[in-house]
């Protein structure tokens, strides 16, 4: 077996306090979905289930001593997954569950930063749970809120029961202003399917952006939500629901002004001498405000379609598969951050246009 | 002519030590196997993460994923030294007098003889822990530094700061340097007398295993495609000098280093599971293993010299015998 094959996936579950976490926790270690999860979890606290693949471990965040801020790994991971991975056949797939004030980045970039432990697992997608109820509150008096979705490939927007519908529109308006491209679902009591968070390849550069084909779309004038949109397919469509509101990227939403955003970026072919020098300095620049970025890049005369994605500093790309006849030749990037600087990189980006 | 005696186990080994002059091989499954007359094993721990020798060289010090802390002896009797509840021992050190620490998130524990416990709470967690080779000192690898404990006395801790975060932790043999492992792909260390740093860089992957030689005069290190060897002779250890590289192969990373007992000799275990012998005065390399199923994840010379036992993270065991 390739170490490629061998690497086991991991989820990570973010959310604050009463989102639902533990709920959600208890339905994947309980319910018959022939997978074995080891979960690494911050206190056992309300984890009904005793089963020894449960590790408790205290975050502790490690910054890097290479001048960089944003460079930081969660030390604990490191040495708890390097321990469960020497006892591989016992599980198939890690949950790391985060605490709830915690900071996304660190425990993602883990899995990008330190070789072991990239050797031994990938990153399957971060995972935000998020309390429709108190979302608003959250929004206003804490940053990591804020960060959990815009970081998240998954929001699982829960306890729709105890809001109204106007408050629900409301609230998955700001989550889809954060983050755009997240895949969002609503349900009460945690009662999403585990397909829809376990086993998602988000940071599968292959399949990451294949998985979402218009990941990038819903910023575009020309999208419209059609039956097959996912967004949100478990529930079905709300076909009366105004896009202008559930998509409104132009307006803010009356709750979100926590300051982080997302800037979609489209342009034509792109020269790689120009693109990648870029990309480089861009993300040393803003790092520490990007909190994610991907991209499908079309560079010039290159018959395959190049796909990015990032963690503050950390950028990994590579070729995806042949452009399609007819297939429009574009480049697309998405940066979700605070603080960014928007005319500057749409600028900057088109400048690198072959 | 070195030969190989293969002792195929299954899963990951942790650690290999010799017990009474018995080869002894831990596995992260919670099982030593022994050669003893034919292979022998006990299993007593659910999932074991950490075993050092104790300094008698009788019995094996284990720490596990389950809470537990055995002293296993060589005719395969257990002895359970601690039990801290559920949470994963993530490593022990043997100290004199029979004392040993152990390990679990942000507290260091001592156990002394008599069955006594002293904690030690920290503010991050405690990753590595070694025994000063003289009088009962423990140190405590940690962010940002290291901690020196006395663990006999109610004396302040004495504290070193470095940036970053430290992994692993050695004393030299004659008690004047402390060396750390890193995050990052370095070594650190402090000249105890007056506190000066040593900062050991420029290595391609992260430290995992280090030891020091007969006398203590150099110190091995793995984390590149050759062993990193650093002279620790003068009264500034290898300040200003450049280490030896032994062992020096292309694209195959050193994982494991085990310096002979008695001469300047180190025996370098691969990722691909090949094990030299290089002579630091020339450089002269002998080769004690063809490569196998895994990385050599642990190895260890018996008190003479003259057998090497090994493990690996595939479970490809074994000895090798250079006496004949």
């Amino acid at each position: 077996m390739s170490e490629q094959n061998s690497q086991i996936p991991v989820t990570v579950l973010t959310g604050y306090l009463g989102s639902g976490k533990t709920t959600l926790l208890n339905r994947i270690l309980s319910e018959d979905h022939g997978k074995r999860y080891a979960v690494i979890v911050n206190e056992f606290g309300e984890i009904g289930i005793d089963n020894d693949l449960i590790v408790e471990s205290d975050e502790e965040i490690y910054e890097m001593n290479n001048g960089c801020v944003c460079c930081t790994v969660r030390g604990d991971l490191v040495r708890v997954v390097e321990g469960l991975t020497r006892r591989p056949g016992r599980f198939d797939a890690i949950i790391v569950e985060t605490t709830g004030l915690a900071d996304p980045a660190p425990v993602a970039q883990t899995f990008f930063m330190d070789d072991d432990v990239r050797a031994k697992t990938k990153l399957d997608a971060v995972v935000a749970l998020v309390d429709a109820k108190h979302l608003p509150l959250r929004l206003k008096d804490s940053r990591e809120a804020a960060d959990q979705i815009a970081f998240a490939d998954v929001v699982v927007l829960n306890k729709t029961d105890l809001v109204s519908p106007e408050e629900l529109a409301t609230v998955e308006a700001a989550v889809r202003q954060i983050n755009p491209s997240a895949r969002i679902h609503k349900t009460e009591r945690a009662g999403v399917a585990l397909s829809d968070v376990l086993d998602r390849g988000a940071f599968d550069l292959k399949r990451a952006l294949e998985n979402d084909p218009h990941f990038l779309d819903h910023d575009h004038p020309d999208h419209v939500c059609g039956p097959d949109c996912d967004h949100d397919h478990h529930h079905g469509h709300d076909h009366d629901h105004d896009h202008h509101h559930h998509h409104a990227h132009g307006e803010l939403s009356p709750i979100h002004d926590v300051g982080v955003s997302s800037i979609s970026l489209r342009a034509g072919e792109m020269d790689p001498k120009k693109f990648f020098p870029w990309l480089n300095k861009t993300t040393q620049m803003d790092g520490p405000n990007i909190l994610r970025l991907k991209g499908i890049i079309a560079f010039k005369d290159d018959p395959e379609r190049y796909v990015v994605q990032g963690v503050h500093m950390i950028v990994e790309g590579d070729h995806q598969r042949a452009w399609k006849e007819g297939e429009k030749r574009e480049s697309r990037l998405v940066f979700i951050g605070r603080e960014l600087d928007r005319e500057r990189l749409k600028r900057t980006f088109e400048a690198c246009q072959a | 002519m070195p030969t190989v005696a293969p002792l195929d186990l299954e899963g990951h080994c942790i650690a290999v030590a010799w017990l009474n002059n018995t080869p002894h091989f831990a596995l992260a499954d919670g099982v030593v196997h022994r050669l003893d007359n034919g292979q022998k094993s006990v299993e007593f721990h659910d999932g074991l993460l950490c075993a050092v020798p104790m300094q008698d060289g009788r019995r094996l010090l284990t720490g596990g994923e389950d809470g537990k802390i055995f002293a296993l002896s060589s005719d395969g009797s257990v002895e359970l030294l601690a039990e801290i509840g559920r949470k994963w021992v993530t490593s022990v050190a043997a100290g004199p007098h029979e004392a040993t620490a152990f390990a679990s998130g942000r507290v260091a524990y001592v156990r002394f003889s008599d069955g006594r416990i002293r904690e030690f709470q920290h503010s991050r967690s405690v990753e590595g822990l070694a025994f000063a080779p003289k009088g009962m000192r423990l140190g405590v690898a940690r962010y940002n530094g290291a901690t020196l404990h006395f663990p006999a006395t109610e004396g302040k801790p004495t504290e070193l700061e470095w940036a970053g975060a430290h992994t692993g932790i050695t004393f030299s043999p004659d008690g004047n340097f402390l060396v750390t492992t890193m995050q990052e792909n370095a070594l650190h260390g402090w000249k105890l007398a007056d506190g000066k740093h040593m900062r050991m860089t420029g290595y391609p992957a992260k430290v995992k295993s280090f030891s020091w030689s007969a006398k203590g005069r150099w110190l091995a290190t793995s984390g590149a495609p050759a062993a990193i060897v650093w002279p620790f002779q003068g009264k500034d250890g290898p300040m200003g000098k450049a280490p030896l590289e032994l062992g020096t192969r292309g694209n195959v990373m050193v994982t494991q280093v085990c310096c002979h007992p008695a001469e300047d000799i180190v025996a370098i275990g691969y990722s691909d599971g090949m094990i030299l012998a290089a002579r630091f005065a020339d450089a002269k390399e002998v080769l004690l293993r063809r490569p196998g199923k895994g990385a050599i994840t642990a190895m260890s010379w018996d008190a003479q010299g003259g057998r090497l036992a090994f493990g690996s993270d595939a479970g490809d065991c074994g000895l090798v015998d250079i006496s004949a």
